[in-house]
């Protein structure tokens, strides 16, 4: 027993070792993962504890962890509020060629859509607006900026 | 409008078709460019005035447009007019070739206008120092307002004359003239001569607008704009400023070009998230749906003769540039180099297309066979894309940005021109920050 002991403790700091090392190997910034943004400078609330938007990886359109747990928030609060609109807003950094980016923008937020529909939302309720890379929320040309800028914007129309 | 552009050619007064001792390779860059003289037009002494035109200056204004021309080229050099040895008027009739010579030209160009009864009368001349003979000559009437053009009109010439290749200065660019902070940007459709003269501004900066492009025949502009919230593509007719819908999509159209004979319109549709390559006739206003896959195909551009379009695709993973028949069938992708390839561009003369390439966090712009092979990489910088090749196939027009601060500061965007040569790269003068350049076909063709 006391062997076992012994191990498991060892199990655990080998665990929290590869723990902190996989921290430390972490894209520099504490807000990004990968290149996905997980901070919270930009986003604003559809409602209390409703954030409006979620971020992507770079060329991609598929939905993280955190972006599916918004977008449930999102299908709970429209469930909730069954007369609301909204236009999914999809957007692109400026590391990429123009027009590339407009379909990149609309792919992202018809991920978004399609997320929001699997979980009972009326597809007439949820319009899509692709803006590629000329709307940024934040202008600077840093991978942080980027980050935050790769994203799609759930927003209320009425 | 239309008036204002069509010239009167009254009388090739004489082409001299013998052998010239002078001749530029435009094949090689700029390594050597011609020592040529630019003459001041002789103004006729019983000129009128006319309008705001000053008419005692203009024959020097059209050698300097000319000069500025043959400069922007890299493979000319034209001399400075102070150690210009002849009068006009005299060198214009028969040139003192030896003391040209003196001043290491090897090309002259003389000539001489005529401003009366509403109507401006242009002669000019070339002249092989070495040969001691005129190399071509042209006389031309116009409307005097059309002075600019004129300048253009005799540097083609001279060009072709001196190259063996059609000029590229009487034309123009349609591109996005571009104000503000770098995340409230207001964006209109602008025009200019290709040397930056004559703006205009065909959109008032109230919606957004973007990737313009011109028709076969430059009169008509294919762009995507975000009029009422509603991205799609539109048609605009620059002489009467009628802007329509292309098509009645029930969705965003974009990345719009016109097929070669200008009857079709080429673009994105994305429907349900997804891109796919579609054409539109404007005649029977028939759309064919071109690509049929899931993943983005964007940025469609046919080839010269209509049989083919190149397009960027993400089928394979990344974007790719990939060839197929007009009709969709046969799709080859064409580029496996390193690096991610976008917004192919079909040379006007068939044999090379134009890419934007990104690659370690880099932004190329450069040229292809048609199959992909022979790769050129033309030019690297933190940003640049959308080539658009000059009517002659021998230069391209993109844009750049530059990086910002963390505040957007410092950013900006600006036109450039690089030779398929890799040589002479210059940025072109525009009014405001520009991007999403397209250069016109010759307007006096």
């Amino acid at each position: 027993m006391i062997f076992n002991k012994n191990l498991k403790n060892i199990l655990l700091v080998i665990f929290a070792t590869l723990i902190l090392s996989a921290c430390s190997t972490a894209k520099k910034s504490g807000n990004v993962d990968g290149d996905v943004y997980t901070g919270k400078e930009t986003v604003e609330y559809l409602a209390s504890g409703v954030p409006d938007r979620i971020f992507f990886a770079t060329n991609k359109s598929s939905l993280t962890t955190a972006a599916r747990e918004t977008l449930r928030k999102q299908a709970t609060y429209l469930r909730k509020n069954k007369n609301l609109s909204v236009t999914i807003e999809g957007h692109a950094d400026e590391r990429g060629t123009r027009e590339y980016n407009l379909a990149l923008g609309e792919r992202r937020a018809n991920a978004a859509r399609d997320y929001l529909m699997t979980y009972g939302i009326s597809g007439k309720r949820i319009s899509v607006i692709s803006y590629g890379k000329e709307k940024p929320v934040n202008p600077a040309s840093t991978p942080l900026a980027w980050s935050q800028n790769r994203r799609s914007v759930t927003v209320k129309v009425n | 409008m239309k008036k204002l552009f069509i010239i009167f050619f009254l009388n090739v007064l004489l082409i001299n078709k013998s052998i010239a001792l002078i001749e530029v390779d435009i094949t090689r860059g700029n390594l050597d460019p011609l020592p040529i003289a630019i003459s001041p037009l002789h103004v006729d002494i019983k000129s009128e005035n006319f309008g705001e035109i000053k008419i005692k200056e203009l024959g020097e204004e059209i050698s300097k447009i000319i000069e500025d021309n043959f400069r922007s080229t890299g493979l000319f050099n034209p001399l400075k007019k102070e150690a210009f040895v002849q009068k006009p008027d005299i060198a214009h009739l028969k040139p003192r070739f030896e003391d040209w010579r003196l001043i290491k030209a090897q090309a002259l160009v003389t000539g001489k206008l005529l401003v009366k009864d509403g109507k401006l009368k242009v002669e000019f001349r070339l002249w092989d120092l070495a040969a001691a003979k005129e190399m071509t000559a042209l006389a031309f009437t116009t409307t005097p307002s059309n002075w600019r053009r004129v300048a253009h009109i005799i540097s083609d010439k001279i060009y072709e004359r001196l190259t063996g290749e059609e000029g590229y200065f009487d034309t123009r660019i349609i591109y996005v003239a571009e104000s503000g902070p770098k995340n409230q940007r207001v964006k209109k459709l602008a025009i200019m001569d290709q040397d930056g003269a004559n703006t205009k501004y065909l959109t008032l900066g109230n919606e957004l607008v973007l990737t313009p492009r011109f028709n076969p025949t430059n009169q008509m502009v294919t762009y995507m704009s975000y009029f009422r919230n509603m991205p799609r593509v539109y048609l605009l007719d620059i002489e009467t400023g009628t802007q329509e819908v292309v098509g009645n999509f029930p969705g965003m159209t974009f990345a719009p070009r016109f097929s070669p004979d200008g009857k079709k319109i080429v673009m994105s549709f994305a429907k349900d998230g997804n891109s796919d390559i579609y054409t539109m006739d404007l005649d029977s206003r028939v759309v064919e749906k071109i690509t049929d896959h899931s993943s983005i195909d964007t940025s469609p551009s046919f080839s010269p003769d209509g049989k083919f379009i190149a397009f960027n695709s993400d089928r394979s993973g990344l974007q790719q540039i990939y060839v197929m028949r007009s009709d969709g069938s046969g799709v080859k992708r064409i580029t496996f180099g390193n690096g991610i390839y976008g917004t192919p561009v079909w040379s006007p003369r068939g044999d090379l297309i134009a890419f934007t390439k990104m690659r370690k966090g880099k932004f190329y712009i450069g040229v292809m066979r048609i199959d992909g092979t022979g790769e050129r990489l033309l030019t690297e910088n933190y940003y640049q894309e959308a080539p658009s090749w000059s009517p002659n196939g021998r230069v391209l027009v993109f844009y750049r940005e530059t990086k910002a601060g963390t505040k957007g500061e410092g950013f900006s965007a600006k036109l450039w021109s690089i030779d398929i040569t890799g040589y002479n790269e210059r940025r072109l003068k525009t009014e405001t920050d520009a991007s999403d350049p397209s250069w016109s076909s010759l307007l006096s063709k």
